[in-house]
């Protein structure tokens, strides 16, 4: 018999071993270098070989050689740093917007009774429509200046707070409720010190939605409006044929919605100390 | 199957002040022409514990409502210390199912929210002495600063106590306010809720579905049957206090466990 039998048979400790597997035990890190790595190098592959024309896809070397390109034109401040200027503008404005009007609308819905049976049915309407298609109506309305893509941009990171808001609103439960009734609480004081404080979760995923819908809102608005932003600078490289251009730039705008997006993260973990079950970086 | 006979009948107890007194409360939901009370008659007097028990939906729950004036009756008298219950009181201490407390405010924090609701955040602060004699009174004198995440579901409620003593209510309502827990932790809770009481002399009403807790708490049990919700018997437990968990194996424990049993029993066959 072999040892392993005798040693199940000799009455001493089970002893278990789990065994995780090899995939599940890399370390983020090397695991992210090297997705990183296997990507960049099929990506160097079907380049170099031809595979792909280069008018389509452009090498890794050239995307690197065009990203230091315009590295460089943003940090002497030169005619792309206006751009990412102008489109930081845009976005930020457009999310100032949408934070407010999405909150107070929320607030609305969530609070009031005229709110949730006269409101809510309108926002659902039009937030089913594709809201992008309002772009040429914002133009038309508010000129070729950044005033109409700051609209679009709010126009689309609006309801993702409303939403949420209105359903944070909801969060609370009924024993709470009962709670704040029976002591005697009036309605605005359960308002901000039961119902808000509750939804804070909730409105913090909202605004993770609408902070990845402002820049979409921004950008498109640029696309279809001209003007001096970022998404100008794209739309011409692509129209050029530029397109290890339109790569590096579009690179260095996704610094932009990535510096909002951990703007809202970090808001969150400041203020949403008690909710440790978020998982830092994810959507939800 | 036999009628169930009274199971003692004594004269009354030695007469305390009277705290709430219920006449002829009857609640008829309009909607759906529901008839959740008929005619309840109670009193409850000053350091009395009084239980009720009954299936779901014998309208326990709506009478726990009123008492707290968060629901009006459609007939009937609600009086607590002379003055009738139209709305939430001070003078009222409320407790439930689940401990309810804040998450973004620490334990002491929590205990003096019903004082930073009604008197402002000054009135909480100044109230901060009184909140820590309380948590050292349930156990939890330690915790006054952590944040409820890192209590236990028992220390929790027993902070709940804490919030519903803070201003020195006449009456305290309880609803189901140990259900959530495990078994071992609402022994041990009972107990403690025997102690605080008996301490104070607190004038209690809980609305339970364990008989075993009803019986080791109470001075009286109303058991309640549904439809309409009316009150059947009122059930003096003349068990001698302090009780212990002991007290669940003695026969007599068992002959009133057995006798309500049999009455909810009758009305489950009906």
């Amino acid at each position: 018999m072999t040892d392993a039998t005798q040693m199940n048979d000799s009455g001493g400790d089970t002893v278990w071993v789990e065994h995780e597997a090899l995939i599940d035990r890399i370390p983020r890190s090397v695991a992210m270098i090297f997705l990183f790595v296997v990507v960049v190098g099929i990506w160097d592959l079907v380049t170099r070989m031809g595979w792909v024309n280069a008018i389509i896809l452009p090498t890794p070397a050239e995307t690197w050689a065009d990203l230091i390109f315009v590295g460089k034109n943003l940090i002497a401040g030169e005619y792309m740093l206006d751009a990412l200027w102008t489109t930081t503008l845009t976005v930020f404005y457009g999310f100032l917007i949408a934070v407010t009007i999405g909150f107070s609308l929320g607030v609305l819905v969530g609070e009031t009774k005229f709110g949730e049976r006269a409101v809510m049915p309108y926002l659902v309407a039009i937030d089913t429509m594709p809201k992008v298609a309002f772009a040429p109506l914002f133009i038309a309305w508010l000129g070729f200046d950044i005033a109409s893509k700051v609209a679009l941009a709010a126009f689309i990171a609006t309801f993702p707070i409303v939403v949420a808001t209105a359903a944070g609103l909801y969060a609370a439960s009924e024993n709470e409720r009962m709670l704040f009734k029976s002591i005697g609480a009036s309605r605005m004081q359960t308002l901000l010190r039961l119902k808000l404080p509750t939804g804070l979760p909730y409105i913090f995923t909202g605004l993770k939605i609408a902070s990845v819908g402002v820049m979409a809102g921004a950008i498109t608005g640029e696309f279809l409006g001209g003007g001096k932003g970022f998404g100008a600078l794209i739309r011409q490289s692509a129209s050029q044929l530029d397109t290890p251009r339109v790569f590096a730039l579009i690179l260095y705008l996704s610094l932009l919605g990535l510096a909002l997006y951990f703007t809202v993260v970090w808001a969150q973990r400041r203020f949403v100390f008690w909710n440790k079950s978020d998982r830092p970086g994810g959507v939800a | 199957m036999a009628e169930v006979q009274p199971l003692r009948t004594q004269p009354a107890a030695p007469v305390a002040r009277p705290v709430y007194e219920i006449a002829r409360l009857s609640k008829t939901y309009a909607r759906n022409r529901l008839v959740a009370l008929e005619d309840v008659n109670l009193t409850i007097h000053k350091g009395e514990f009084v239980s009720v028990i009954g299936s779901s939906g014998c309208g326990k729950s709506t009478l726990l409502k009123i008492m707290a004036g968060l629901m009006p009756p459609t007939t009937g008298r609600v009086v607590l210390e002379g003055k009738p219950v139209v709305g939430t009181r001070p003078d009222i201490g409320m407790m439930f199912q689940q401990a309810t407390l804040l998450p973004w405010k620490t334990t002491i924090e929590n205990i003096t929210l019903p004082i930073e609701i009604r008197e402002g955040r000054g009135a909480a602060q100044a109230a901060r002495d009184k909140a820590m004699d309380l948590l050292q009174l349930v156990g939890l004198g330690d915790f006054a600063n952590v944040y409820p995440g890192e209590l236990s579901g028992g220390m929790a409620q027993r902070a709940s106590i804490c919030r519903m003593l803070v201003s020195d209510p006449a009456m305290l309502l309880l609803d189901e306010p140990f259900s959530a827990l495990d078994e071992l932790t609402r022994d041990f809770m009972n107990m403690e809720l025997q102690r605080i009481c008996s301490e104070r002399n607190a004038t209690t009403f809980l609305v339970t579905h364990s008989l075993a807790e009803a019986v080791i708490l109470s001075d009286r049990i109303l058991v309640m049957k549904a439809r309409p919700g009316h009150i059947v018997e009122d059930i003096k437990i003349d068990l001698p206090r302090p009780r212990t968990l002991e007290m669940i194996n003695t026969p007599q424990f068992g002959e009133i466990v057995a006798h309500i049993r049999d009455l909810l029993g009758k009305e489950a066959s009906e």
